[in-house]
């Protein structure tokens, strides 16, 4: 009986301490996370301006404007663009780069290291030398080296299209380092016997990828690539910067339309839908990357 | 065989000039161009500076207030890294350990925190910051990174460690007498280390290298932080002055680059690790 008590008032203590331990997290994520996500739909169904002070109730006003906004639906498409150019360029050129490397003996240390030094960079410090290496004209340095080779290079930030590939191409580089090194470790870990028992068998370059080599590396593709994907919806400093989401918006990605409509033309209610929008494609995302490694971890067992 | 070596070695001066020349080149013209006048940097790219004019690292103190941005961005990350490991150290723990009707549920509720991102809640968190009297400070780009997404995030790796050790260190110490608090201090989060320097390094270069939450939460040119401060090197016509914009850009990157030479391995295995798990 005494012995219970004593049990019983530990385990109160116990949870006394935890609830202690958890509370500075846990009330900072309900202030700073979850009460402006519950105001992120709160203001989507309000017209707010911020600049005429207007707070009025409008229902689903805000998104049914969404689907005739030209450059909502542009933005969603930019970002879709983004993402479909993004995603495999650095995803392939990061799995290329990782074979390459789990074979390469010289160099392959000064590559690790060096694919890396964009990564701990800002996003703004990288895009800002990028958008001098990238000016137009001969006045920047890549098209003074492809003057040298005889080719006139476009005015790549200031051209539709080029500018979308541009930012890409930046984005890319700056990111490829993480994507590399976990592919890298991945090679690293596949199991030496499989493979060597292939090479005996005769599988040799493609045909040892094909059938050996992708399908042991298989779950990791599929995690980095949700990871880059997520990564991708978010882009707003590159696009910032180099471009200012132009010309005639063909780099206005979601991130860059709901930061301009709320701080620009001071529709927050608007923006919000915007964000809504964006929130919905994202936890679709994470919820897939979840369950995706929920089976990853269940098939490594 | 004989006919394969030079392959070889041209694919690999090949692979090592193109990473050099994109992953090396961009910092090296930076730095070049960090110590040329405005005009020199308009001329062909060259591989030193021309008038090699340090003059240009004083005055981007004198154009903007540069060493107010630098100390605002040490103080920001500086803040946001120590509160963000702390607090995430204590939950994470508890959420390993300790047992508390709700448990789970509030750990599955402070994962969600990983699912939203910034760029979704930015708008109202800036009504919210505003009305609580912190719109142009420092102290919404601080609280961020510890309770935003980073911090879960953070927790989320304190938990998994601390999942690993084993019960009986924490027994003896409950025995020999030791609070709650007293074992956490003293015998769980000194074992932690590894831990909580993966969580540093990575709420640290979240928060030195942040843009958009700076660009929203401040205004006047004295609360920036040097994301913000290097994209406003402009003349008065708006457009760039590039060799003070490199010089300023080469001072915010230094640092970084100075640590990332130090702890190489641990710094990339902090982010790989988080790309994986994250």
């Amino acid at each position: 009986m005494k012995h219970s008590l004593t049990a019983r008032r530990n385990a109160a203590m116990e949870a006394m301490a935890g609830y202690a331990f958890i509370l500075p997290q846990v009330l900072g994520f309900i202030l700073i996370v979850l009460v402006p996500l519950i105001n992120v739909f709160v203001f989507s169904l309000h017209n707010r301006n911020m600049l005429f002070g207007t707070n009025i109730f409008i229902g689903l006003d805000n998104y049914a404007r969404l689907l005739t906004d030209g450059l909502f639906v542009q933005s969603l498409k930019n970002t879709l663009v983004f993402s479909l150019l993004l995603v495999p360029i650095n995803v392939i050129a990061a799995l290329l780069m990782a074979l390459y490397l789990g074979e390469a003996g010289f160099g392959s240390r000064y590559i690790r290291a060096i694919i890396f030094l964009p990564v701990v960079t800002s996003g703004v410090a990288w895009a800002i030398v990028w958008k001098y290496l990238l000016q137009g004209g001969t006045a920047g340095p890549v098209n003074w080296f492809l003057a040298q080779l005889g080719i006139a290079g476009p005015n790549w930030l200031n051209e539709k299209g080029w500018a979308m590939l541009s930012v890409v191409f930046n984005r890319v580089l700056k990111n490829l380092g993480t994507n590399v090194l976990i592919f890298y470790g991945a090679v690293m870990n596949m199991p030496g016997e499989v493979v060597e028992a292939a090479r005996i068998d005769g599988a040799h370059g493609f045909s040892m990828f094909r059938w050996i080599k992708a399908p042991l590396l298989m779950p990791t593709i599929l995690m980095v690539t949700i990871v880059t994907v997520i990564g991708s919806m978010r882009v707003f400093d590159t696009i910032k910067l180099m471009t200012d989401g132009g010309p005639e918006g063909s780099t206005m990605v979601m991130v860059y339309y709901v930061y301009h409509k709320a701080f620009r033309t001071f529709e927050t209610g608007y923006a919000a839908a915007i964000a809504t929008v964006l929130f919905a494609i994202v936890l679709t995302l994470t919820i897939a990357q979840w369950v995706l490694r929920k089976r990853v971890t269940h098939y490594e067992q | 065989m004989s006919n394969k070596r030079p392959l070889r070695v041209a694919v690999t001066a090949a692979a090592l000039i193109i990473a050099t020349l994109l992953f090396v080149y961009p910092f090296w013209w930076m730095l070049v161009n960090s110590l040329n006048t405005a005009a020199e940097v308009f001329g062909p790219p060259a591989l030193l500076p021309k008038s090699w004019r340090f003059e240009n690292y004083a005055e981007i103190f004198r154009v903007q207030p540069f060493a107010r941005h630098i100390l605002n961005t040490l103080l920001v990350a500086g803040v946001g890294t120590i509160g963000n490991v702390l607090v995430s150290a204590l939950s994470g723990y508890a959420f390993a350990r300790l047992r508390f009707p709700g448990r789970g549920f509030l750990y599955v509720l402070l994962l969600t925190a990983l699912m939203m991102p910034i760029e979704v809640i930015i708008v109202p968190l800036f009504f919210q910051m505003r009305g609580w009297g912190l719109s142009d400070s420092l102290y919404p780009l601080m609280l961020i990174p510890i309770f935003g997404a980073q911090g879960a995030f953070s927790a989320f790796m304190f938990r998994q460690f601390f999942l690993t050790v084993p019960m009986e260190l924490e027994e003896a110490a409950r025995l020999d007498g030791l609070s709650y608090l007293g074992t956490f201090r003293h015998i769980m989060l000194p074992i932690a280390k590894p831990v909580a320097s993966s969580a540093a390094i990575l709420a640290f270069l979240a928060t030195w290298n942040t843009y958009l939450e700076p660009l929203v939460f401040t205004t006047s040119v004295q609360q920036y932080t040097l994301p913000l401060s290097l994209s406003n090197f402009n003349d008065s016509y708006g457009e760039p002055q590039w060799h003070l914009q490199m010089a300023a850009t080469a001072l915010s990157i230094i640092p970084i680059m100075v640590v990332y030479m130090i702890f190489q391995e641990k710094v990339r295995d902090a982010m790989v690790n988080s790309g994986v798990k994250g």
